[in-house]
């Protein structure tokens, strides 16, 4: 019989850019269980958005994730307008999906980059970032700033794209969609990458079911999920547009998904480009007087997935209760299907594949006592460790 | 000029340290290391273990959790190290400094030898911040 042995990946790994704690147990060469460490990266958003104004809180929630630094603050936009019950004007519309997609192309380079380092395919990674770098250009000078763009209010958005920068945009474009042609090529021609990634971390229609695993990982296996189209907001439903599908459902998949849904953003933005041109200039948001009492749910497609967030507002300045919740959190799941049963240096890929992005994730962190595996505070311990300090507090006043 | 800032002159060895931060920061260091701004010419090279680098950055808030491994990588580190605390949430703690499990910014936790702000900090200003950090006639001032 074959020894069992762990190997621990992270918290603090080259590998990755975030702190996560990895545990393969291995028998031999091949992964035989999963489990994995969050919580270096809890920062308390949630808590924190209660004490800041609906204006601040666009800027938190943007810093939820920096690489998908668009996607919260438009599903918390969604969700605080149907608190309101306002239609935003089309050409906010058109501004808000044009950022958004543009989002998606460089977050989409940033993963096909990523993807190759992890293969050990350091031009793959080099090539891509390369040229990923003139739409951060673009989104300097749209909103003066390579990453968190705070574009977002409610109501509308915080700047206008005016008619002369639309040409410089469309160069760009052009330029970014010949670089993803030939990216495309180099990925889909390539032997190394087909050898590595085909067959590998294959994730089934039911496994995207029963995890309920959303965005690219779902696509890639068939699941014609997206939020975009089936609950359509901002300018989705004004241009035309297709879901991107494949049904392999192995990292090849993932990946001639997330490649192909990038020409699906180009052409997204030069639609609503040209709508941009059709509405009045300035016309970028209607003013909101106060958020009433009520709840909204907001929902976005990020680059990974389906984000969520639901605001309670009980009319007062700030938010009584928002809730996230991140297309990773679910996503992550999905290792204990991809990777058991494989080798250990399949497994980073599979691990890769999905995207994950713990800075999303990380809303909650619960404490486990390692030997007896119990859990050491749950929600009503806190709340009672909480009411037995004001009694305390009370009885020293006293 | 000292011996230890001597040694510091030339092929900088970086260790990054991601904190409990937003990845903006994150991926802008690695923006460096890519072809558009390609810290790597002048020797600078992001290193997987943290005994073999001279330089230490550190980014993203520092929550209590993170804040024992800090310390413990902080150790870890062959001394002399350059410590470079990079983004707004390394500097000071930024917009996550109210929150529950913030564990204090980093120059509370050890000692740092530079400060890089921004939200993100560009590349060029993180280029710049090294360039300033090693030009300095003696980095380790801290040390006085």
């Amino acid at each position: 019989m074959s020894k069992k042995f762990l190997i621990p990946i992270g918290p603090y790994h080259p590998l990755q850019e975030e702190p996560e704690l990895f545990k393969l147990y291995c028998e031999g060469e091949i992964v035989k269980d999963i489990k994995w460490e969050t919580g270096y990266n809890h920062r308390g958003i949630e808590k924190l958005s209660e004490s800041k104004t609906y204006d601040q809180v666009f800027f938190l929630v943007e810093r939820i994730c920096g690489i998908c630094s668009t996607s919260h603050p438009f599903a918390f936009a969604n969700a605080v307008e149907e608190i309101c019950r306002i239609e935003v004007p089309d050409r906010a519309k058109y501004i808000r999906s044009i950022i958004g997609e543009l989002e998606r192309i460089h977050s989409h380079l940033l993963w096909v980059g990523l993807a190759g380092h992890f293969l050990g395919y350091n031009t793959v990674f080099m090539w891509a970032w390369k040229y990923r770098e003139p739409v951060l250009d673009l989104f300097e000078m749209i909103t003066g700033n390579r990453n968190s763009y705070a574009m977002f209010k409610v109501g509308g958005v915080r700047r206008d794209i005016e008619a002369a920068k639309i040409p410089a945009i469309r160069k760009v474009l052009a330029e970014v969609k010949k670089k993803t042609d030939l990216l495309t090529g180099a990925v889909m021609d390539d032997p190394v990458i087909h050898a590595r990634t085909k067959g590998v971390g294959i994730l089934t229609k039911e496994d995207i079911l029963d995890y309920g695993a959303v965005g690219p990982t779902a696509r890639a296996s068939g699941v014609a999920i997206d939020v975009r189209k089936d609950d359509p907001y901002a300018a989705y439903p004004l241009v035309n547009w297709k879901v991107i599908t494949a049904e392999e459902g192995d990292v090849f998949a993932k990946a001639k998904v997330r490649l192909l849904e990038m020409y699906e953003s180009i052409s997204i933005i030069e639609q609503c480009l040209d709508g941009l041109l059709k509405e009045k200039e300035g016309d970028i948001a209607v003013k909101v007087k106060n958020i009433p009492e009520g709840m909204g749910t907001g929902r976005a497609e990020a680059p990974r997935g389906e984000v969520f967030h639901c605001v309670f507002s009980d009319g007062s300045n700030s938010p009584a209760r928002h809730k996230i919740r991140a297309p990773s959190y679910v996503n992550i799941a999905t290792f204990k299907k991809s990777c058991i049963g494989q080798s250990i240096s399949d497994a980073t890929i599979s691990l890769a594949a999905v995207d994950p992005c713990y800075c999303c994730t990380e809303r909650m962190a619960v404490a486990y006592d390692i030997s007896t595996g119990k859990r050491i505070m749950n929600g009503a311990e806190i709340l009672k460790a909480s009411a037995e300090k004001t009694r305390e507090i009370m009885s020293k006043l006293k | 000029m000292g011996f230890k800032s001597f040694c510091f002159k030339k092929s900088l060895w970086v260790f990054h340290f991601g904190g409990a931060s937003c990845n903006n920061c994150d991926i802008e260091i690695l923006d460096c290391l890519t072809p558009r701004y390609d810290l790597e010419r002048f020797g600078i090279l992001l290193v997987g273990s943290i005994r073999h680098a001279d330089v230490l950055l550190v980014n993203g808030s520092i929550n209590m959790r993170d804040r024992d491994r800090l310390i413990e990588i902080y150790n870890q580190a062959p001394k002399p190290i350059l410590v470079v605390a990079i983004g707004a949430c390394g500097c000071t703690g930024g917009i996550f400094a109210e929150g529950n499990t913030f564990a204090g910014p980093v120059d509370k936790i050890i000692p740092v030898d530079a400060y890089i702000p921004g939200c993100p900090p560009k590349p060029e200003a993180i280029i710049a911040g090294l360039v300033k950090l090693v030009n300095s006639s003696n980095p380790f001032k801290r040390d006085k």
